[in-house]
């Protein structure tokens, strides 16, 4: 088992600061997400990680060993750090099982762990074919067993499921994480999915810029996130302008209790659309919104509002046989907390979600 | 988990090289590949630098006397009037051969990939000398022109063919879905996909032309490359063929400055995962008659006319007594001077095509480019320049194989350069970075993934080094050791005395070896795969 651990770790392509410091422990063991939008820098910290670029300042340590820093760099070959790159890149003049033993050193290729790892990916049995014969999602099958055979210190995944069809990627997404645990790996898994991160990841690292803006288990970084723009990537989000006091909001939505401490005075809050409740409208309904629209998601629908005073807000619904035609006057009511952070929020717009719908 | 950590401990190696050596990667990446690079390409720019020392030697006086004239003028429009019509009628011819057999259900496609490749092994002098023996008086601009075309559109054929096999469908269905017609689609959407291809394979066409000597001899098209190679024979005007040498080596940085200018950033690479998906054929219906008919026309001109020629006086030429055992040696000759050519040419080849696939930039730009030019220089300049070379730089190399075999490698440092970067790009830097990342030193993914690859580019590299050594005229007769014949050179003093029956045995032999190799490239190209589907 080994930590990894990134200190002020900076990385340069001409004048484009691609890692502006970035700060990281990987806990051993476990599966952590490093969570971006595209062009965050999430690709050139796996880079620097695998060893495959140099730093321009920082060090990182696998397991207290310093691989990468001031006048060192260890190279890729010598620090047990496996890739499965988007891909997949398995070596197309290679079988199955030559493919997954080629990390293996001359004794233990022919031993069980090839067949080992395979029935860990579900393809006991594939060993003699070649990759052109398998599927997108069995190619990165494979790719995942020739980087869990060596045993490496830290499993690298680059977006492995980005190329896959939806149907496929949930059910891959899930094998490979039972099989990096069974495997006792640790694993760092790059992707700009925030449902995939979420879903899979023991612990999730928000990348921006070049930045680490937040990190922490998958249910504190969607309940707690660190900022509006944390908490409209990671999830939809209904942010509201109000005015703080006494631990409570007062926003278009009524007023609302906050969660955590925040100073009196102008904020702006989060709540979820899954907070929202809608009932028919009625005379003593404190707030009251018009329909606008359904994104109807077969598990769920999502329903855009607009509230009395003009502000639009997104309530997701659930188990409504028959939801308010679109136009119908509904009263809205919030359950649980709302997050809080002073305000002046930029500009934004606060009556969208800041991901787009479905 | 057990953790086993080589070169464990905090290595000091010299003081903190942090920022610096990234720029200086950034400005000269893989600087042992730039070394290797920068020595074969001043290998190939020795009778560069022979020329200009020796036209320097001349005056300027002299220079500006010699150039400015009108026969000049007369010989760079002929010149370059010959080069642009065999490669306007190489490219049609070319590309539609190419078409023809990758992309519709042509009966016989794969006799026909094999046809449209042989003229490859068959040597310009050879078919000039069976045009002119076949129709009489036959002879000047565009007599060569023919010849020319029907020798040189292999190099265009086999380049196409493997991109057209190669391209992605799915680009010609979308083009297709959104309304272009079979026509529309072919000229907007896969004329453009085998660009690159047809353009390299141009430049090589218009490269060989600029330089042939065998066919614009015999058909007394006057060309530079005659002209000059008439100024060197007579021996006394040797300043004005260095001028003439001069301005063609310019005409040639034109070509290659044109087809530089022209060339446009595309896939380096080939494309990971994902089965690649073989196109539709188109079927041809009732046109596959006047195409097939196009195509046997080609083929007779272009390989008929010579087998015919050839056979009808092989039976006098081998019936000669001692005729076996010369002819043997020769071939014998031919096989080991190409072979000491095609392994020099790889060496030389192997560091500037990786440069190319793996570091491009304006350095491996003009590295390449500068590879070019050599290779539009006559052999009969290549092969002057490196006599003076062996005089006076290189003793020991003078009147050995190995000079030859130089030269050869100068003069085919272009062919091997593009099989490399071609092949390079068949091991992505993807798969590279994988294998290091799974405890594999550089050496050892160099062996294990790198080069099972590219090896087999590699070798259709060598093989097309070899046949065009095999073929080789002007440089050969020049540089051979004394008494070294080869076949090349027994048919050229056969020939040029008349006795078209005792050079029959040379050039059937030179076809017969050079066809291996031949066939060996279209068998690479996967024209001879069993149908897709």
């Amino acid at each position: 088992m080994s930590e990894v651990v990134l200190t002020g770790v900076v990385k340069r392509y001409g004048p484009v600061t691609a890692l502006d410091g970035v700060d990281l422990t990987v806990p051993a063991g476990a599966l952590t997400a490093v969570l971006g939008p595209s062009g965050c820098g999430k690709t050139t910290l796996l880079r620097c990680l695998a060893g495959f670029e140099r730093l321009d300042a920082g060090t990182i340590r696998v397991h207290g060993l310093q691989v990468a820093g001031p006048g060192r760099h260890l190279p890729a070959h010598r620090r047990r750090i496996a890739v499965v790159p988007q891909e997949g890149a398995l070596f197309p003049h290679l079988t199955v099982a030559a493919n997954v033993a080629y990390g293996l050193d001359r004794a233990a290729r022919h031993g069980d762990r090839v067949d080992e790892v395979l029935a860990l990916v579900g393809l006991a049995g594939y060993g003699d074919r070649m990759p052109h014969q398998l599927s997108g999602g069995q190619q990165q099958r494979v790719a995942v067993a020739r980087a869990l055979a060596p045993r490496p210190s830290l499993v690298l995944l680059d977006e492995p499921f980005s190329a896959l069809d939806a149907g496929l990627r949930a059910g891959l997404r899930h094998d490979i994480r039972e099989a990096l645990r069974a495997d006792g790996a640790t694993a760092v898994l790059v992707t700009h999915d925030q449902g995939e991160a979420l879903s899979v990841a023991d612990r999730v690292v928000v990348l921006r810029s070049g930045r680490v803006v937040q990190s922490g288990s998958p249910t504190a970084l969607y309940r707690e996130p660190a900022d509006q723009w944390v908490a409209g990537f990671v999830g939809d989000a209904v942010l509201l302008p109000a005015v703080a006091a006494d631990g409570a909001a007062r926003t278009p939505l009524g007023v609302l209790p906050i969660s955590g401490a925040t100073p009196d005075g102008p904020v702006t809050v989060l709540v979820r659309p899954e907070q929202l409740r809608l009932t028919p409208a009625s005379t003593d309904a404190a707030v009251t919104a018009t329909v606008l629209r359904h994104d109807f998601h077969g598990h769920d629908a999502l329903i855009a509002l607009r509230l009395a005073d003009g502000t639009r807000v997104t309530a997701r619904i659930w188990d409504e046989a028959d939801p308010a035609p679109v136009g119908a006057e509904v009263a809205v009511h919030v359950e649980g907390r709302a997050r809080a952070w002073p305000a002046p929020p930029s500009p934004a717009p606060v009556d969208t979600p800041a991901l787009p719908v479905g | 988990m057990t953790v086993t950590t080589p070169d464990a401990g905090p290595a000091r190696n010299g003081p903190a090289r942090f920022g610096v050596p990234g720029r200086l990667r950034r400005l000269a990446p893989r600087p042992a590949l730039l070394v290797a690079s920068t020595a074969a390409v001043a290998v190939a720019l020795v009778p560069l630098v022979y020329l200009a020392v020796r036209t320097a030697e001349a005056g300027a006086e002299r220079i500006g006397a010699e150039l400015w004239t009108e026969r000049v003028g007369l010989l760079a429009a002929r010149s370059l009037g010959l080069a642009a019509v065999v490669t306007a009628a190489c490219v049609v011819l070319g590309v539609g051969t190419a078409w023809l057999v990758t992309r519709t259900d042509l009966p016989g496609r794969r006799f026909f990939a094999v046809l449209a490749a042989l003229p490859l092994a068959v040597p310009t002098y050879i078919a000039a000398f069976a045009w002119v023996s076949t129709v009489d008086r036959l002879e000047g601009f565009w007599p060569a022109a023919l010849v020319l075309t029907l020798c040189s559109y292999p190099y265009v054929f086999l380049p196409v063919a493997a991109a057209l096999r190669g391209a992605d469908p799915a680009q010609e269905e979308v083009s297709r879905s959104l309304g272009r017609g079979d026509w529309r689609t072919f000229t907007d959407v896969t004329l453009r996909q085998i660009r690159p291809a047809t353009a390299a394979g141009a430049l090589l066409v218009a490269l060989y032309v600029l330089a042939d000597f065998g066919a614009v001899s015999i058909l007394r098209a006057d060309t530079f490359t005659r002209a000059i190679f008439v100024a060197f024979d007579l021996g006394f005007d040797r300043t004005g063929a260095l001028v003439l040498s001069c301005v063609l080596v310019a005409l040639t940085v034109l070509l290659l400055a044109g087809e530089t200018a022209t060339r446009r950033r595309g896939a380096r690479y080939a494309r990971l995962g994902g089965a690649r998906r073989p196109a539709n054929r188109l079927r041809l219906g009732a046109a596959r008659w006047p195409a097939l008919a196009a195509l046997v026309a080609v083929a007779v001109l272009a390989l008929g006319v010579p087998a015919v020629s050839l056979a009808r006086r092989l039976v006098s030429g081998v019936s000669r007594p001692g005729a076996l055992t010369e002819v043997a040696t020769a071939a014998g000759n031919s096989l080991w001077l190409s072979l000491a050519g095609a392994a020099l040419t790889m060496l030389l080849a192997l560091p500037l095509g990786l440069l190319t696939a793996r570091a491009p930039g304006p350095v491996a730009t003009v590295l390449d480019r500068l590879a070019y030019l050599a290779h539009a220089l006559p052999g009969v300049v290549i092969g002057l320049s490196l006599i003076f070379f062996g005089i006076t730089v290189a003793r020991p190399l003078y009147q050995t194989s190995w000079l030859l075999a130089l030269a050869y490698a100068t003069l085919f440092l272009p062919l091997a350069v593009g099989s490399v970067a071609g092949a390079a790009a068949q091991a992505p830097p993807g798969l590279e970075e994988v294998a290091r990342s799974l405890g594999r030193g550089p050496l050892a993914v160099l062996r294990t993934v790198t080069l099972p690859l590219t090896l087999p580019g590699i070798g259709a590299g060598a093989a097309l080094v070899f046949l065009t050594g095999m073929k080789e005229l002007p440089a050969t007769l020049l540089l051979r050791p004394t008494g070294t014949d080869t076949l090349a050179t027994e048919l050229w003093t056969a020939t040029s005395v008349g006795a078209y029956a005792a050079a029959a045995p040379y050039a059937a032999l030179l076809v017969a070896i050079s066809a291996l190799p031949t066939w060996w490239l279209v068998a690479r190209g996967g024209l001879l795969d069993k149908e897709d589907r």
